[in-house]
């Protein structure tokens, strides 16, 4: 028996072949079931207008009931879309890649998701804490849990909690 | 919190720890209620610079969490799972949480995970689950009966084989048994999370404990998975409540309760040494992360004091080397003992490995080694001799800190030596075991004064100049005096004939040494007490220093 992540990122990349992907995202590289490359632009109106970025995401075994480690590219040139979520390395706070994860999202609905990040920003900055985060992160951006305020959730929000 | 992110590879727990010494969790631990039985050491209070402890077994714990649940139980109404979770998610503060619940319970049910929001509308909204008659507490949901729908596609691993098992919460999100048991799994033992949400997306249910075993009962390393499951709720537990904390050795699951030490302000009287009473070693601090006995200085000046060597630490590294050169004919001389009185294998100089001086002097009452001459500090008028000024006085104590750590490995390493060949002699000649013993508990006592006296250099760099200064300074020397002593005396060479004279003094000195470190450590135990000691430096629940 295949194991589950080959499975289902088998039929993701099926999907992704044949229906296509929302507008603005591209495929430009899936030769196995390690590393994708997506090519990412907001569409219409947005700081980003004409920009286009590189998402990258990684899988291991466990995908996808643990989340991709997914990172703008950073290298050949290419840069992170300056956000305030965003880090100069390529790493990106955002809840749904780290404990707001759920198996059942998807690659694309990752790559909706961080688009629609990108389209409602309203000021290009960096994370206030950049040079600090940036000197001590780990290569991998699953190691690392965001605290940044208002993390970017997916479009259902939980329930609202009870402030302690 | 110290910083906006942090690495998920540490404890897994993703509270906040500001609550733990500000005092603002109440203390409703009732220490009677521990019982006799679950007591791994009692400790009593007999001296000044020691703490009132309890060391608790994770069971034991475990009682104390199932006091709180049945408690919520016998109020609310509810089951043993359902008190569980509301616990759980207001980090076992039971008065909030009656207050809370009291207020609507709904919205607290909801929040912790226990009932979907919808369920809002339905009429009895506070005992969701009836109460388990089983004396466990264990009770299937009827969210585990395998369901029965037709097409069904797991919509995680897209498996639509019809004989396929799946569950579902109380929420009716279903998948199949194979992901939910990876799911678990991986929280579990990959995150380390004791709260496993749904897996569908934005559904903030949390699956009950009896879930979650009958998850893992199946699985081959179900005992593992559970019992880490019931390590981390424990570790929730203890993290929520200030007057515990788990012990921090690897794979240790014992924790230290030590109500006299839970506040912040109770750090600036008391040095919580603790041990957590599974084995000897596991000696911690129960009032800051340090994980050993910084006895006698208090954990805010400790921290200070570290954070200090962090920060210089390269300027100061050179004092680590072992080698040194003969201040009166350039030899090179190696240091392979804990002892401090150099002989020139060469020339034959004696000096004192720490502050290069002739060995002669430091014999004589004038002469202290420990002491840092501030004059020096005083003479300097420009800011280039004043930074040099303040750097050689940071190096003086540094190099004295440096140097106890380094001797009292280099002694451990050296009794090692020692060891074999007394049991060597113990073949080859009368001696028995017994007889050989003397120089193990020398050792250990050597050991145990130069961590006393490493920090005490710590706390000198901060205690603020004057008479209780001094005070302190002269109890140092004595204690490093006795030390060296008798550290030499365990470096002397041994033949089978001058054991019962060796053995006769080292007894002798070590009792001794034991003396001087019992005053240093009650001494300025009682100064904290008594509020003694000034420092130079603003330090947390100190008056702020004096300016001169
Ligand atoms: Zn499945
Ligand atoms: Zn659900
Ligand atoms: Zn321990
Ligand atoms: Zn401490
Ligand atoms: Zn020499
Ligand atoms: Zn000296």
């Amino acid at each position: 028996m295949a194991s589950i992540s080959a499975r289902r990122l088998a039929k993701e990349l099926r999907e992704i072949q044949g229906e296509g992907c929302p507008v603005g995202i591209s495929l430009l590289k899936a030769d196995d079931f390690a590393t994708w490359w997506f090519s990412i632009e907001v569409m219409g109106e947005s700081l980003y207008q004409n920009e286009a970025y590189t998402l990258q995401f990684r899988f291991d075994s466990q995908y996808p009931i643990s989340s991709p480690a997914v990172q703008f590219v950073v290298t050949d040139g290419k840069q992170a879309p300056i956000h305030p979520h965003v880090y100069s390395n390529g790493h990106i706070c955002a809840s749904i890649l780290g404990n707001e994860w759920s198996p059942v999202l998807s690659v694309v609905a990752v790559c909706v998701t961080l688009q629609s990040m990108l389209a409602s920003c309203k000021k290009k900055e960096r994370p206030t804490d950049n040079d600090r985060y940036v000197r001590t992160a780990p290569e991998n951006p699953k190691k690392v849990r965001c605290h940044l305020p208002k993390s970017v959730s997916s479009a259902n929000s939980f329930p609202d909690t009870i402030p302690l | 919190m110290s910083s906006d992110y942090e690495f998920s590879d540490d404890d897994g727990d993703y509270y906040d720890d500001e609550e733990m010494l500000d005092g603002t969790q109440e203390d409703d631990m009732d220490m009677d209620a521990f019982g006799e039985d679950f007591k791994v050491v009692p400790k009593g209070k007999h001296k000044a610079y020691e703490v009132e402890y309890d060391s608790l077994s994770q069971a034991a714990v475990e009682k104390l969490m199932k006091q709180d649940v049945d408690h919520i139980c016998g109020i609310f109404g509810v089951d043993v799972s359902t008190a569980n979770l509301l616990l759980r998610y207001i980090k076992w503060n039971k008065e909030r949480l009656i207050e809370k619940y009291m207020d609507n319970p709904t919205t607290m049910l909801v929040a912790a995970g226990v009932i979907v929001p919808e369920a809002s509308s339905q009429p009895a909204p506070a005992p969701i689950r009836t109460h388990s008659s089983t004396s466990s507490g264990f009770h299937i949901p009827k969210s585990l009966k395998p369901k029965v729908e037709e097409p069904f596609v797991c919509p995680i691993c897209f498996d639509d084989d019809t004989s396929i098992q799946t569950l579902a919460l109380d929420c009716e999100h279903t998948f199949c048994f194979g992901c939910w048991t990876a799911y678990v799994n991986s929280k579990i033992r990959d995150e380390g999370e004791h709260s496993i949400r749904c897996m569908a997306e934005g559904c903030a249910l949390v699956a009950p404990d009896p879930f979650i075993r009958s998850i893992l009962i199946p699985e081959p390393g179900a005992p593992k998975t559970w019992d880490r499951f019931q390590e981390l709720l424990v570790r929730q537990f203890v993290a929520c409540n200030n007057d515990l904390k788990f012990c921090p050795y690897p794979s240790c699951t014992n924790t230290v309760s030590c109500p006299s030490a839970s506040s912040k302000a109770s750090l600036a009287t008391v040095v919580p040494t603790v041990s957590c009473g599974a084995l000897r070693e596991h000696m911690f601090c129960f009032g800051c992360p340090i994980e050993s006995d910084h006895r006698p200085v208090v954990c805010g000046v400790a921290r200070m004091w570290l954070k200090k060597c962090r920060d210089d630490s390269e300027t100061a590294n050179w004092i680590k080397s072992n080698t040194k050169e003969c201040t009166n004919c350039q030899s090179t001389i190696e240091k392979n003992g804990g002892c401090n009185h150099m002989t020139c294998k060469k020339c034959k100089h004696e000096f004192c490995w720490v502050c290069m001086g002739p060995w002669s002097e430091h014999g004589t009452a004038w002469y202290s080694c420990n002491r840092f001459d501030e004059k020096t500090g005083v003479d300097a008028r420009d800011a280039q001799s004043k930074s040099r000024a303040s750097l050689e006085r940071y190096l003086h104590y540094y190099n004295r800190w440096a140097n106890h750590e380094q001797s009292a490995k280099l002694s451990l390493d050296l009794y090692a030596k020692t060891e074999k060949k007394m049991e060597d002699m113990q073949i080859t000649s009368a001696l028995t075991w017994i007889e050989v013993q003397f120089m193990k508990k020398a050792v250990e006592e050597v050991d145990k004064c130069r961590m006393t006296l490493k920090w005490t250099y710590a706390m000198a760099y901060y205690l603020a100049k004057g008479n209780q200064k001094d005070l302190f300074e002269d109890n140092q020397r004595d204690l490093e005096k006795a030390v060296e002593d008798l550290s030499e005396l365990l470096e002397s060479p041994i033949e089978a004939e001058n054991i019962p004279t060796l053995r006769q003094q080292v007894t002798n000195k070590t009792v001794y040494v034991q003396k001087r470190n019992e005053i240093v450590l009650e001494d300025t135990a009682n100064g904290f007490v008594e509020g003694r000691w000034k420092w130079n430096i603003t330090v947390e629940g100190f008056d702020d220093p004096e300016s001169d």
